[in-house]
């Protein structure tokens, strides 16, 4: 055995017996220290013949990086049992609750809001608005229902001035007034706003929110109307098919008016829109009456369009299987947790509308 | 439950288990009902929907052979109801409705049976109608019948009745009731003998009474359109009839009126002395103008038949009748409204269904209104008619294309759905409440402005319109503590008001936060919600809204509902700048008068339409990206500094002492105590150095320092601490 195989064979003894990073130390120190046993060796190099002396140097050097890398692995697996073992020690209980927060929502009608915008908005429909007390002019006369028209009676106003001619607005309609006086044709908007009328019972409220729509320009038919309401439908209600049916009605600002039914189906005790052989009333539209336009400075010979009405919180209910109405302003804590939306699920129609 | 009218010996109408009960549409089930087992019940009117008549249950006097057998024989079930739009007053009869089903295929429309009446004997009341402005009676139809025998119905006309839910009450009545809701011809009846001499349809006087079938005692207006006799009034004309000439089951001789009144004069009659009628509410909406004489000839025939006696010549004073309006229709309006096309044929089909009477031209029609139906004016009113007869599904409906040429969303609009985003990402849950509120809530949160009342509240405490948008969310987190929640954040974002005119509105978004941060958390230390919490929600949300910080400035200037000296204000870029929002804790006195189980509450305003609209996008305005690769270096100071002064400030000054190298002042430390003397406060800040070009060496970091000492002790008065 010669004297590197002799080194080696005690450094492998050695090494095994490691069982702390002091015993590595001096192992370190007895091989490669100043007086260790292999920078022993390589002192030994100068004495060589030249021939015994670079096999001699290649073996020596061979074995300097096995043993080092040895030391280096020992090292590395002296620290691991270190660290697992201080690892050991900072257990703690994951199942322990987080930090308490409070997860803010946005309200559904707001939801259902963003998401008709987001809908309409990609036909070419802009937001319009208007103010809550209205005049009764723009909130009745100007919208076809003089002051001794019966149609009127539909509506129980809340006034603010003894000669009624102040008021909060019963529907958004008035704002396809304000919108017409204010540009000119053609007119293509939407109206999401605060409604008021004054009975209030389980499926009634005071406050109600509704969604107008106006396209006004120069050829606007019953078709394109049917069209918009049939696009609008299924977008919202996220479904391929929808089953429409238009029945005639009156309102004295459209005409000829109808309401619009969409078929709905039970399944396990819910709505599903769709198809379904039940049908729901949605809405209410029509071709906006020439008196309208007439009244908003608009030339009925030479522009017409349609109108449509609805509300938002049925949409909202309908959607999101909310039933009841009043909920809906009562702030109750537990139901805007339950039926609110995280503020991060903006409708968009890339990543679609709901979750 | 329990009625007041029971007792032995009462014969009345008993609904067993399984009957559904007309008007609460209950299905009745054998049930325990106060302990004792409960086997259906007995009825009130009301509960029958045979009238109003709630108190007690039915009394069926002189019924007793009828014991055991059901009380309604005619099939009511099979009624259907119809609810009429306010246009078509001619389908509040009958017949408009089976004239309609016939257009659209639905059975055949029947020609009235003309039946020979003998008309014997004179008609012996002078009519007239008096000539004066404003008269709501174009004309006066009657019929003088004598010697009738009054009595009961039929049953074939009493179940008639019934099923309409009306009450049959005699022959007479019953008779101008169904002929009524047949033909929606309303109709009148008056004890002849009652009359004084004669009727006259004239104006009212101001002041004059009369009693009224409802045996109500009205005062009447100046010029509401009355029937008189030569001493009274009578009865209002188109709306209801008086006691004092009423029929009864004794009336012998009968003066039988039908009549045309103007919709305007009833309406507004009507509205005055809140009255509805079943008269009113056709006349109203308009009925047949031409239809006087029908009415009296089928009313008058079936009053013979039924109680006998003999009728005098049919008199009209006033119009007969009235001349039909004629609309020429260029059939092409049509396809350019509806988006189909219809032939000139289909269109005289239908509208001669309808009762219109057409002349054909090549493309056109000329078409005469049908006297019943005062809704029809214009073409666009036939356009209607045809389309809902050829049927709404008929339209091919054309996709809409799918471009946009206006921006969806205006600037303040997208501020409005951020902010929902925004503040319910800090915690917040948002509501809707009420756009009015409690008088006495919202002046705790105004300014003590005049309220802007609603004239007709639905309730005492929700009678103006609210001009804080923090009151209502108050109301509502007291219910929220009340159902024991106390760590609460709520907002809104809706219309505050400062006037009752049309725009006096502005959207504001309120939010308030009660209760504490980190409840019995295992890990944390709980401590109370503070204003620094408030004020933080407030400054994000709008430098969230794109509102550089630098531009929001903070000052103590508030409003009375907050705390005076836990608030504050934010305005933009000065004091004097737009006001963008108050924050701070909700005043005491505030929470003591609503009586908050969990005081500590904060509130925040956001003024959505002070927020000034950039003129350009923020990408445009950004500067270009510098970062230094120097080395920063950091200095600490701690100035004594008086106790008033602003820390806000204080930071501002150290900025600006060089605003290329000073890159962040932080405070960190707040004290005062024993140490400091008693009007000032002990402020540490940390100041981090940067520059652009170099490292900054000591002598640099030295030099700044100094210049930092400097500004502040020169320009605060303050002392730097050793």
């Amino acid at each position: 055995m010669s004297d590197l195989e002799k080194i080696n064979s005690i450094f492998n003894a050695k090494i095994d017996s490691v069982k702390t990073k002091e015993d590595l130390q001096n192992i370190k120190t007895e091989f490669f220290g100043k007086n260790g046993q292999i920078t022993l060796q390589f002192k030994t190099l100068g004495s060589l013949n030249p021939d015994n002396r670079k096999e001699f140097a290649s073996k020596l050097n061979n074995i300097k990086d096995d043993l080092t890398s040895q030391i280096e692995q020992k090292s590395f697996e002296l620290e691991n049992i270190e660290i697992n073992e201080k690892l050991k020690n900072e257990k703690v209980d994951v199942t322990l609750p987080i930090r308490p927060y409070r997860q803010g929502k946005v309200h559904p009608v707001s939801q259902v809001i963003d998401e008709i915008s987001s809908i309409f908005s990609e036909i070419g429909f802009s937001v319009a608005e208007g103010p809550d007390v209205e005049t009764e002019y723009n909130n009745f006369t100007a919208l076809n229902t003089p002051e001794d028209h019966p149609a009127r009676d539909m509506h129980d106003t809340f006034y603010l001035e003894k000669n009624k001619k102040l008021l909060l607005r019963t529907h958004t309609s008035p704002v396809q007034i304000r919108a017409m006086l204010n540009g000119k044709p053609p007119f293509k908007i939407i109206v999401p706003g605060r409604t008021y009328r004054c009975d209030s019972d389980q499926t009634h409220a005071p406050m109600f929110h509704q969604l107008e729509g106006l396209h006004i320009d120069k050829n606007i038919t019953m078709g394109h109307l049917k069209g918009c309401l049939d696009y609008f439908i299924k977008e919202f209600f996220e479904v391929k098919n929808i089953k429409m049916r238009f029945r005639p009605s009156h309102f004295p600002f459209t005409e000829p008016s109808a309401e619009v039914d969409i078929g709905y189906s039970i399944e396990n005790e819910k709505i599903v829109i769709g198809e379904g052989d039940k049908w729901l009333e949605v809405l209410g539209c029509g071709m906006v009456h020439p008196n309208v336009l007439k009244n908003a400075k608009v030339d009925p010979k030479k522009f017409q369009g349609f109108a449509f009405g609805m509300g938002i919180d049925r949409l909202a209910m309908l959607k999101y299987g909310i039933n009841d109405l009043r909920a809906f302003f009562e702030s109750d804590y537990r139901w805007l947790s339950h039926f609110g939306f995280d503020p991060s699920d903006v409708p968009t129609n890339y990543r679609g509308l709901s979750k | 439950m329990g009625a007041p009218n029971a007792r032995d010996g009462l014969v009345t109408i008993y609904a067993p288990p399984g009957a559904t009960i007309p008007k609460t549409k209950f299905q009745l089930k054998v049930a325990k009902i106060r302990g004792v087992e409960s086997r259906g019940m007995l009825c009130s009117e009301s509960e029958l929907n045979l009238s109003d008549e709630s108190e007690g249950i039915i009394e069926l006097e002189n019924k007793e052979k009828e014991i055991g057998k059901s009380y309604f024989k005619s099939k009511s079930e099979k009624a259907i109801d119809i609810a009429i739009t306010p246009n078509r007053a001619d389908c509040l009869g009958i017949r408009g409705i089976a004239r309609d089903l016939s257009s659209t295929g639905i059975g055949k429309l029947i020609p009235l049976k003309k039946k020979k009446i003998n008309q014997s004997i004179k008609h012996l009341i002078k009519i007239s109608i008096s000539k004066e402005t404003n008269q709501g009676c174009l004309a006066f139809g009657s019929c003088y019948i004598k010697n009738i025998t009054n009595k009961e119905s039929p049953d074939w006309l009493k179940n008639k009745l019934l099923a309409l839910g009306l009450k049959p009450i005699s022959a007479v009545v019953d008779i101008t009731n169904y002929v009524m809701f047949d033909l929606n011809r309303p109709l009148h009846a008056y004890d002849a003998d009652k009359i004084d001499k004669e009727i006259i349809v004239r104006n009212s006087k101001e002041g004059e009474e009369f009693e009224a079938l409802d045996n109500k005692k009205y005062k009447l207006k100046k010029g509401m359109c009355v029937i008189a006799d030569k001493s009274s009034v009578l009865g209002l004309g188109g709306i209801v009839g008086g006691t004092k000439t009423s029929t009864e089951i004794t009336t012998k001789n009968v003066l039988l009126e039908s009549a045309y009144f103007l919709p305007r004069s009833i309406r507004k009659t009507a509205r005055e002395l809140t009255l509805n009628t079943d008269a009113k509410y056709r006349f109203e909406r308009g009925i047949d103008p031409n239809s006087v004489i029908e009415g009296l000839e089928i009313a008058t025939e079936l009053i013979l038949r039924i109680c006998g006696g003999q009728a005098s010549k049919f008199i009209v004073a006033g119009k007969n009748s009235q001349k039909g309006k004629t609309i020429n229709f260029e059939i092409k309006n049509f396809e350019n409204l509806i988006g189909i096309a219809i032939s000139v044929n289909e269109a005289q089909k239908i509208l001669t269904s309808l009762g219109f009477k057409c002349k054909k031209g090549k493309k056109n029609l000329k078409v005469e209104v049908p006297s019943w139906r005062p809704d029809i004016n214009e073409v666009v009113d036939l356009i209607e008619e045809l389309i809902r007869i050829k049927g709404f599904k008929n339209i091919k409906l054309i996709e809409p294309e799918r471009k946009r040429k206006n921006e969806t969303l205006n600037f303040r609009q997208k501020l409005f759905h951020l902010s929902q985003r925004l503040l319910a990402s800090k915690g917040y849950l948002e509501t809707v409440t009420w756009s009015f509120t409690d008088s006495k809530i919202d002046k705790q949160f105004s300014k003590g402005e005049k309220d802007i009342a609603i004239l007709n509240p639905i309730s005492s405490d929700l009678d103006v319109l609210r001009r804080s948008i923090l009151s209502n969310l108050a109301i509502y987190l007291k219910k929220n503590q009340d159902r024991g929640y106390e760590d609460l954040s709520l907002f809104e974002i809706g219309p505050v008001f400062f006037g009752k005119n049309p725009g006096e509105q502005q959207i504001v978004i309120g939010a308030l936060k009660s209760g504490k941060v980190g409840r019995k958390s295992w890990i944390d230390k709980e401590r109370n919600i503070d204003i620094f919490d408030i004020k933080s929600d407030a400054m994000k949300t709008l430098i969230e809204f794109g509102i550089q910080e630098q531009n929001l400035y903070v000052s103590e200037n508030s409003k009375q509902c907050y705390h005076p000296g836990r608030s504050g204000s934010i305005t933009f870029k000065s004091e004097k700048g737009p006001l963008l929002a108050y924050f701070g804790e909700i005043h005491p006195a505030i929470i003591k008068k609503l009586d908050l189980k969990e005081p500590n509450v904060y509130g925040l305003e956001i003024f959505i339409n002070n927020i000034p609209e950039p003129n350009k996008k923020i990408r445009q305005t950004k500067k270009s990206f510098q970062a230094s690769d120097y080395q920063k270096s950091e200095r600490d100071f701690a100035f004594i500094i008086d106790k008033s002064f602003k820390v806000g400030l204080l930071e501002k000054l150290i900025k600006e002492v060089d605003e290329n190298i000073i890159q962040k002042v932080v405070t960190f430390d707040i004290f005062e105590g024993e140490s400091i003397p008693r009007d000032k406060k002990s402020v540490a800040i940390n100041v981090t150095l940067q520059a652009a070009d170099r490292t900054l060496s000591e002598k640099d970091l030295d030099q700044i320092s100094k210049k930092i000492i400097e500004v502040v002790q020169n320009k605060t008065g303050a002392i730097i601490r050793s």
